[in-house]
């Protein structure tokens, strides 16, 4: 049944209904990706609505520098796993190596990043299920944030909420990438093989057109989370 | 009635396509799909769509008998107006441990994982599935969300019921909710997997000649159910994952929630999307029971399947307007009254394909050649409960009749009208229809011409007095009810009892034709599909040659199959 001849599995005519099917199941799955995120999309809408002025108030604490970084690293990274496509089906395998190679450590610059920045959220006491939970005088304030919450008219438990969906969204799309990662490293260690041939480029194309929605889903959450209260110079100096 | 086709060779109404008559020295000598590799491992590491199905089957009928055992045990605690055998809280445990396993592990996997995977394939000419490994993997992990789920329903149990609703199932319920919630999360993947494969093997495995327009109705039925499986299913995972992930905020002391109205958080807004899913998913449980019926009403009229183009693409449309009527099931929840207004015209809708789909069925049996085997028994007996069923679902998108009839029995009645005696009546007609197929022997005729009658009158008696009982009030999920409402509680018992007779006969004539049936032969209906123009049981391949389709699905009148041969013999 499964027995293969080249690229070709047993179960297919030829190798382009092959193809064809690989590439139609990946983008059918991606449709099941848009519509899960898409839940907490609308679930974050609804309540960004109702309770903008306290979203802002904390979206406004987080680290833009490193989302900014990260979304760079993200954006090239989709251009390199492009490139990897290109490099595979001219049989070029040094470059499809390199290339994705590259992939894989901008994706793990990504995620070693996020991990880094949810430390330094740890430590300003941004996390909150745990028992500094806004205790910490942040970014030239003069006092906890839950003072200034508190002058301000801001509802812990609303900035509890915008904080929920910030580590559901980030945490939800940071096992995305690094499952995607892992697919880029397997991709990696066939290609060093010399068994991802150009006949097979295919999978790195499905694989690619994985990376690129998991890249876009963070251009959705960037903005989504980091922008929707204002920062200040101060900040962006790191 | 099992009368064997002319052909003394396997696959010989293939041979006259072949362009290379020395191919003809092939046959013979490839086992069938049973017979190809024997002892367990040949069955759990198979990729072999067939055999998975069959192992579906093996997992769903396990399931099927928990399932009505957990029924059994809700039924007869009504006996008595206070209770007759459980206390309350074992008796939301039950219902709810009910709820789960019927719907996630018998419904919602039973004519996709069983029929679909053996039989999409062979319909449309491929010889598999397109992603076998992922085929196989959707079976173990739907096991693994089952293993999560029933030990979360078996050891302490769950008591909300099995819509989860926050804040109770959240913050006030301390029973096994997460690992639970996470069994569901995990058996949706399994979901979306045999969706996803079914989409992708029609699209692209079609054999030469088989267009759309000459796919079986099965074929389209299935279609339409993955893609609600593959839409649906990701928002029901992301509502229970935030909902765990609620919870489990709950257990470090500093709850934070989104659901929560204590913490600011919309409990609503968890139930639009638990519905999104969830209301959709009843049509991933009925399409494919209709693909069924479909198949089933045509074979045995002997007649062209009347408005072959309405079935189908009704198909299609009951998958699109079933995922915009979900709030129909939060009318009395609080939701705004123009929201209300629009979902319960939205609901109505979704009645015209249904109702498109059994007119064209009716059509189909007028002056038809109508024989009376057991899945046209099933498949009548659908047709009567699923329109009950239908028409009662009406009453329930009607805004004003849906606030005096909201969360009461007359809900229960409706929906097993449709879940029940809609889905496993058509579960039951595609087992008998396809049983010869699946396992080459023929079970006894008297005796399941006999179980399907006695099912669908046990369905009539279980569910027909609760139609009663809601609109008299009596709410869904009490343990408890006033005395005079007694008599008809103990007439759904007894119709319970009634059912349990007719599934245990089934089971028995079932069993006892593996080993003493006879042998079927590839076309023992006299039908029309591909699936009847290979042996029975199929070999591992499906097709010595891949075949070529020259007519569609149900040329009765002109008595050919989709390969150019004669169809019946009779």
């Amino acid at each position: 049944m499964s027995a293969r001849v080249g690229a070709l599995c047993g179960h297919f005519e030829d190798i382009e209904q092959q193809r064809g099917a690989e590439r139609l199941g990946m983008w059918m799955f991606l449709a099941t990706e848009i519509l899960f995120f898409g839940g907490v999309f609308l679930a974050y809408t609804v309540y960004r609505n109702w309770y903008s002025k306290d979203f802002a108030a904390i979206s406004s604490l987080l680290n833009v520098t490193i989302a900014g970084i990260n979304s760079v690293f993200l954006l090239v990274s989709s251009m390199t796993i492009t490139f990897a496509i290109r490099a595979c089906q001219l049989g070029n395998n040094s470059a499809q190596r390199k290339y994705l190679l590259a992939t894989a450590l901008l994706g793990s610059a990504f995620m070693g990043l996020k991990a880094y920045e949810y430390a330094t959220d740890y430590h300003e006491g941004l996390v909150p299920w745990s028992s500094n939970f806004g205790k910490e005088t942040l970014h030239g304030h003069e006092k906890p944030m839950l003072q200034v919450w508190e002058e301000e008219g801001v509802a812990p438990e609303r900035v509890k909420m915008f904080l929920f969906f910030y580590y559901c969204m980030t945490g939800i799309h940071g096992v995305h990438l690094i499952i995607g990662i892992a697919c880029v490293l397997y991709l990696y260690i066939r290609s060093v093989n010399k068994s991802l041939t150009a006949d097979k480029y295919v999978a790195i194309e499905v694989t690619s057109l994985y990376w690129h929605l998991v890249d876009a889903i963070w251009l959705f959450i960037m903005p989504l989370l980091y922008l929707a209260g204002p920062h200040t110079t101060h900040q962006l100096g790191l | 009635m099992s009368t064997e086709l002319g052909h003394t060779k396997s696959g010989a109404s293939l041979d006259h396509h072949d362009s290379h008559p020395q191919a003809d020295a092939d046959h013979g000598h490839h086992p069938s799909y049973l017979h190809d590799g024997y002892g367990w491992r040949s069955w759990l590491f198979t990729v072999d769509h067939k055999r998975i199905g069959i192992m579906y089957l093996v997992a769903i009928i396990g399931f099927f008998f928990v399932g009505g055992m957990l029924a059994g045990l809700v039924r007869f605690n009504l006996v008595s107006p206070t209770g007759a055998l459980l206390d309350n809280d074992q008796y939301n445990k039950v219902f709810t441990a009910h709820g789960v396993v019927m719907l996630f592990f018998v419904l919602i996997p039973a004519v996709p994982g069983v029929m679909g995977n053996f039989f999409v394939p062979i319909m449309i000419g491929a010889k598999d599935m397109a992603f076998p490994k992922l085929n196989i993997a959707s079976w173990y992990v739907w096991m693994l969300g089952a293993i999560f789920a029933v030990t979360a329903l078996m050891t302490g149990g769950i008591d909300t019921g099995w819509t989860l609703y926050p804040p109770y199932s959240s913050r006030s319920s301390h029973s096994n909710v997460v690992p639970g919630a996470m069994g569901v999360f995990i058996s949706g993947f399994s979901s979306i997997m045999t969706g996803l494969n079914i989409i992708v093997t029609v699209h692209r495995m079609r054999a030469p000649g088989m267009t759309w327009g000459r796919l079986p109705l099965f074929i389209w039925a299935q279609y339409a159910t993955s893609l609600i499986q593959l839409l649906g299913t990701p928002v029901l995972a992301i509502a229970l994952t935030l909902l765990m992930v609620e919870t489990a905020t709950g257990w470090t002391g500093n709850p934070v929630g989104i659901f929560d109205p204590a913490l600011g958080g919309d409990p609503l807004l968890f139930q639009h999307l638990f519905w999104f899913y969830s209301h959709p998913a009843v049509y991933i449980m009925i399409l494919p029971g209709m693909g069924v019926v479909s198949e089933i009403l045509t074979c045995f009229s002997r007649k062209n399947v009347f408005g072959y183009q309405a079935i189908a693409w009704s198909s299609v449309g009951i998958a699109v307007v079933g995922f915009i009527v979900w709030a129909h099931h939060m009318f009395v929840a609080g939701i705004s009254y123009y929201a209300a207004l629009l979902f319960s015209l939205l609901s109505m809708l979704v009645a015209v394909p249904s109702a498109i789909k059994v007119f064209n069925w009716t059509a189909t049996l007028y002056r038809g050649s109508i024989t009376f085997q057991a899945p046209m028994v099933f498949s009548l007996g659908f047709m009567v409960l699923f329109t009950i069923g239908g028409v009662t679902g009406l009453f329930l998108a009607t805004l004003g009749t849906d606030i005096h009839l909201h969360d009461t029995y007359f809900v229960v009645a409706h929906f097993h009208f449709v879940m029940v005696g809609g889905m496993v009546l058509a579960f039951m007609a595609a087992l008998h229809f396809w049983w010869p197929k699946m396992t080459g022997v023929m079970y006894s005729d008297f005796w399941s011409r006999l179980a399907a009658i006695v099912i669908c009158l046990g369905y009539f008696l279980t569910f027909m007095p609760q139609f009663y009982l809601g609109y008299h009030g009596m709410p869904r999920r009490y343990p408890n009810y006033p005395p005079e409402m007694r008599v008809f509680n103990v007439l759904s018992t007894a119709g319970y009892t009634v059912q349990l007779a007719g599934f245990l006969m089934t089971a028995t004539y079932l069993a006892l034709s593996i080993f003493f049936g006879k042998k079927a032969g590839p076309n023992p209906w006299g039908a029309t599909g591909l699936e009847w123009a290979i042996p029975s049981p199929p070999i591992t391949h499906n097709f010595e040659h891949t075949p070529k389709v020259v007519a569609g699905p149900y040329e009765y009148s002109l008595n050919l199959t989709q390969t150019g041969e004669k169809a019946d013999v009779r």
